[in-house]
């Protein structure tokens, strides 16, 4: 396939993913901020900022300006109206790749986010995070039922998983600076969705070693690093199955390897402990993956420039 | 007063808002100028918006077959800091003197013998169960879970109306009022600092474990159901997902030798507590009632051998009696020495002559409520019943005196609730709900705030036309008592440290555009 449509491909896979963590991610500090009478509004908000990459603005900050910021900023694509409109615009320039359900899914999804948007004016941002999740969900759905499994369907895989191992772990940093009781460990479970999927795997209260472990190694929660990191190696391995005989020349893969055999041998009792150096070398991973995959598939060409005749 | 207050009467009972000069009290200030900038059209937008999202999660009790939504009033009712802590206090120490007393009654007696309670009063209740003498709770908790319902008199003080040490319901309501208000109305809270309540199940699930049987160190928790056909079966649903645990129903658990297991794919599993929602009638065919098909048979030798814990106890219902009711002043200072911190609304007992000859003198300024009914049910209002339905009653007092107490009309309180397109005022109650772990009892800060809905009518219950409110308890000035300060884990990252990767698109949509106007 066409380099500049397995691009496109992969990031409408990342954006999309990005939307849907994002708006868990803000739907869970708005309502921590109404359900918790002892948060300090300012801190809680600078730290979400803060582990999004955003640069922080002067002056006190609020739920409402961490909202504008992260949900509606159509300049930028660490947005979710700016990651969602980049969808689509992606899949725009790839419609034939697409099943025509998944392109008018996307397509549809951001016409309506003005709409959405000003509902939210109206009565809260609570109604606009629920749309964003729910259509990401419907994306998902047509992805797996609608796409063969071919390399289309990898490189948005690819790209999901990659940006989920990302968030989840910017999720797992936000969570780890803030002081407080169990509140915010149940508020980080809560914005990967995996409060009762935790419950029914632990049964018993909610203990932060205990989440760190489910988020970081369970190897059954879809969300968790560990199967997103082992779900973007199948991507890489079935992109390209005549790998050698010694070795793997593959350096994304190479490196989510590294990453996830790393995670499969650890002690879990070490996890909290160490979760530092963890979580940075999952992020720094997640970059290099990202440039070793656009290195290898995506081939840029420097712009054309064409010259008068001398 | 704004559109949504327009024609708002004050009655003879106390406002949970108002003054009786018609102002606000300080503490619902900011929420009443809230609601004074709010259009009816924008609260009616809401309140659709609310009744849809319960139905679509399925928030609803079945009331004689048909499925309900639980009406959620929008305005929120307020309880500053100061009186929780009296509410917080006297719920506490009621349940601690009532678990007293279950452990007296079904042990020493001692209480009886003092005469603080005549012997035929607790041999007479319908709920003193004998079965129960014998069954020894591992951490001496029997009642894990109770809700007293309280109300506010015309002076504004809490009375405590009933106490519920059975299977009281309505958890599931407080939670979900919480997070649909949250969701519906965010703006509201920014004014208040409210405590939350989302702590229960975990609180909840706590308790159970400590009550496992002696030298179960992981026990495994279950919460037994009637069905799906119960009306409080979504209750039962929400708390078993919320503490993780199986929701299980009669068949499918087994006893055999005096052992609970339940039925799974990999085989039979022991249970060690069972959190049961199901009466003390149907609970075990083998003592109570033989017909019951919801229930465990064997689980009650089961509990007397010390092998499951049923959680709340079997027989508490001889301490929620509402004759045992006007002791449980009497029976606060007999085992705790202390005075009562909540006050009973003022009652006869029908089973001394002089009482019942001047209740039934009065039948028609009184309230006349059964002792084992729950729910409003059977209740008799004197000043709003018929004279054929008041002499029905004196008839049916004469045949059993010992199944009536008489009460005061008490005035309950009034808070704004939206009829029509205005606000007007509608009684209420308060259910506070304890949780006790065996060391501490921890009462949730809130509660069901129930309304009656229909005009003038003072029976709140879902089952009689009632709706309910979100319950605010007001932070105080110091953080959390409960839970120690956490340190961090993490040094706080520098800002942008791992920037998003921003992806190709940006650059490569201005090439475009530029090519576009070429």
């Amino acid at each position: 396939m066409l380099s500049r449509v397995a691009e496109s491909l992969y990031w409408i896979g990342r954006y999309v993913e990005r939307a849907e963590d994002t708006s868990r991610l803000l739907d869970v500090h708005v309502h921590t901020l109404i359900e918790d009478p002892w948060v300090d509004e300012h801190i809680a908000s600078r730290d979400v900022l803060s582990v999004m990459g955003v640069p922080l603005p002067d002056g006190r900050l609020d739920a409402r300006r961490t909202t504008d910021r992260l949900a509606f900023d159509r300049e930028d694509t660490s947005s979710i109206v700016g990651a969602l409109s980049a969808a689509r615009e992606n899949a725009r320039g790839v419609r034939e790749a697409l099943s025509s359900e998944l392109w008018e899914a996307l397509n549809a999804t951001y016409h309506a986010l003005p709409a959405q948007q000003a509902a939210a004016e109206r009565h809260g941002p609570g109604g606009f995070f629920r749309y964003v999740r729910e259509r990401a969900a419907f994306i998902g759905g047509l992805l797996d039922g609608t796409m063969p499994r071919d390399d289309g369907w990898r490189f948005l895989v690819l790209g999901r998983s990659l940006e989920r191992v990302d968030m989840t772990a910017r999720l797992l940093w936000a969570r780890g600076q803030q002081r407080g009781a169990s509140s915010g460990w149940i508020g980080l479970l809560k914005s990967c969705s995996a409060h009762e999927a935790y419950l029914r795997t632990y049964r018993t209260a909610v203990e932060p070693e205990k989440v760190v472990e489910f988020l970081v190694l369970d190897r059954l929660f879809p969300r968790s690093v560990y199967a997103a990191l082992a779900q973007a190696e199948t991507c890489l391995m079935e992109l390209d199955p005549t790998a050698g005989r010694v070795g793997v020349d593959d350096m994304a893969r190479r490196l989510l390897g590294r990453a996830r055999t790393d995670l499969e041998f650890r002690v879990s009792s070490d996890l909290l402990r160490e979760l530092p150096f963890l979580l940075d070398m999952l992020q720094t991973t997640c970059a290099e993956v990202g440039s070793a995959v656009a290195g290898r598939y995506f081939h840029h060409t420097a712009a054309l420039a064409w010259t008068a005749e001398r | 007063m704004g559109d949504l207050f327009d024609g708002y009467a004050l009655g003879a009972a106390w406002d949970e808002v108002f003054g009786r000069d018609g102002q606000p009290h300080p503490e619902c200030g900011p929420l009443h100028a809230a609601l004074q900038e709010m259009s009816a059209e924008e609260l009616t937008s809401r309140s659709t918006a609310l009744t849809r999202a319960f139905r679509d999660q399925g928030v609803t009790f079945s009331l004689s077959g048909e499925e309900r939504t639980f009406p959620l009033d929008l305005v929120p009712r307020v309880v500053t800091h100061e009186q929780w802590v009296d509410v917080e206090k006297g719920v506490q120490q009621r349940v601690k003197a009532l678990e007293a007393f279950l452990a007296d009654v079904y042990g020493e007696q001692q209480a009886v013998k003092e005469g603080i309670v005549p012997r035929r009063v607790v041999v007479s209740s319908s709920a003193h169960c004998t079965p129960a003498h014998g069954v020894e709770p591992p951490n001496g908790v029997r009642v894990h879970v109770s809700g007293v319902d309280l109300i506010r008199d015309e002076e504004g003080r809490f009375r405590v109306l009933e106490d519920n040490l059975r299977t009281p319901s309505g958890i599931s309501y407080v939670v979900e009022n919480r997070r649909a208000m949250a969701r519906v109305f965010p703006e509201l809270f920014a004014t208040h600092r409210v405590r939350p309540v989302a702590d229960y199940p975990s609180r909840l699930l706590n308790a159970l474990r400590a009550a496992a049987p002696h030298g179960i160190t992981d026990p495994t928790v279950v919460v037994l159901t009637p069905g799906v056909f119960n009306s409080a079966y979504f209750e039962h649903s929400l708390l078993a997902r919320l503490m993780g645990v199986e929701l299980v129903e009669g068949r499918d658990l087994l006893c055999r030798d005096g052992v609970i297991w339940m039925r799974t794919t990999a085989g039979e599993q022991r249970v060690d507590v069972v959190y049961r929602r199901i009466d003390d009638d149907f609970l075990d065919p083998l003592h109570f009632r033989p017909d019951s098909m919801v229930g465990c048979p064997g689980i009650l030798n089961a509990a007397r051998a010390g092998n499951v814990t049923i959680a709340n106890a079997v027989g508490n219902g001889v301490a929620d009696d509402k004759l045992i009711y006007t002791y449980v002043p009497d029976l606060i200072r007999y085992y705790l020495g202390e005075e009562p911190v909540l006050l009973n609304v003022e009652t006869h007992r029908l089973d001394d002559l002089d009482q019942r000859a001047w209740v039934l003198d009065h039948l028609d300024e009184l309230v006349l409520k059964p002792v084992d009914g729950s729910g409003g049910k059977g209740l008799v209002i004197g000043p709003q019943a018929s004279d054929e339905d008041l002499h029905e009653l004196s008839l049916a007092i004469l045949r059993d005196p010992r199944a009536w107490i008489a009460q005061r009309v008490v005035q309950i309180s009034t808070s704004p609730t939206s009829v029509g397109d205005r606000l007007a005022p509608r009684h209420v109650d308060l259910r506070p709900f304890a949780v006790n772990d065996g060391e501490h009892i921890w009462v949730v800060p809130g509660g069901l705030t129930r309304v009656a809905l229909p005009e003038g009518s003072l029976v709140v219950n879902s089952s009689q036309g009632g709706g309910s409110k979100d319950t605010w308890v007001l932070a105080g000035e110091e953080g959390p008592a409960e839970g120690d300060p956490e340190e961090p884990v993490l040094r706080p990252a520098a800002p942008g440290e791992h920037k998003l990767d921003r992806g190709p698109w940006q650059d490569q949509q201005q090439q475009q555009q530029q090519e576009l106007s070429c």
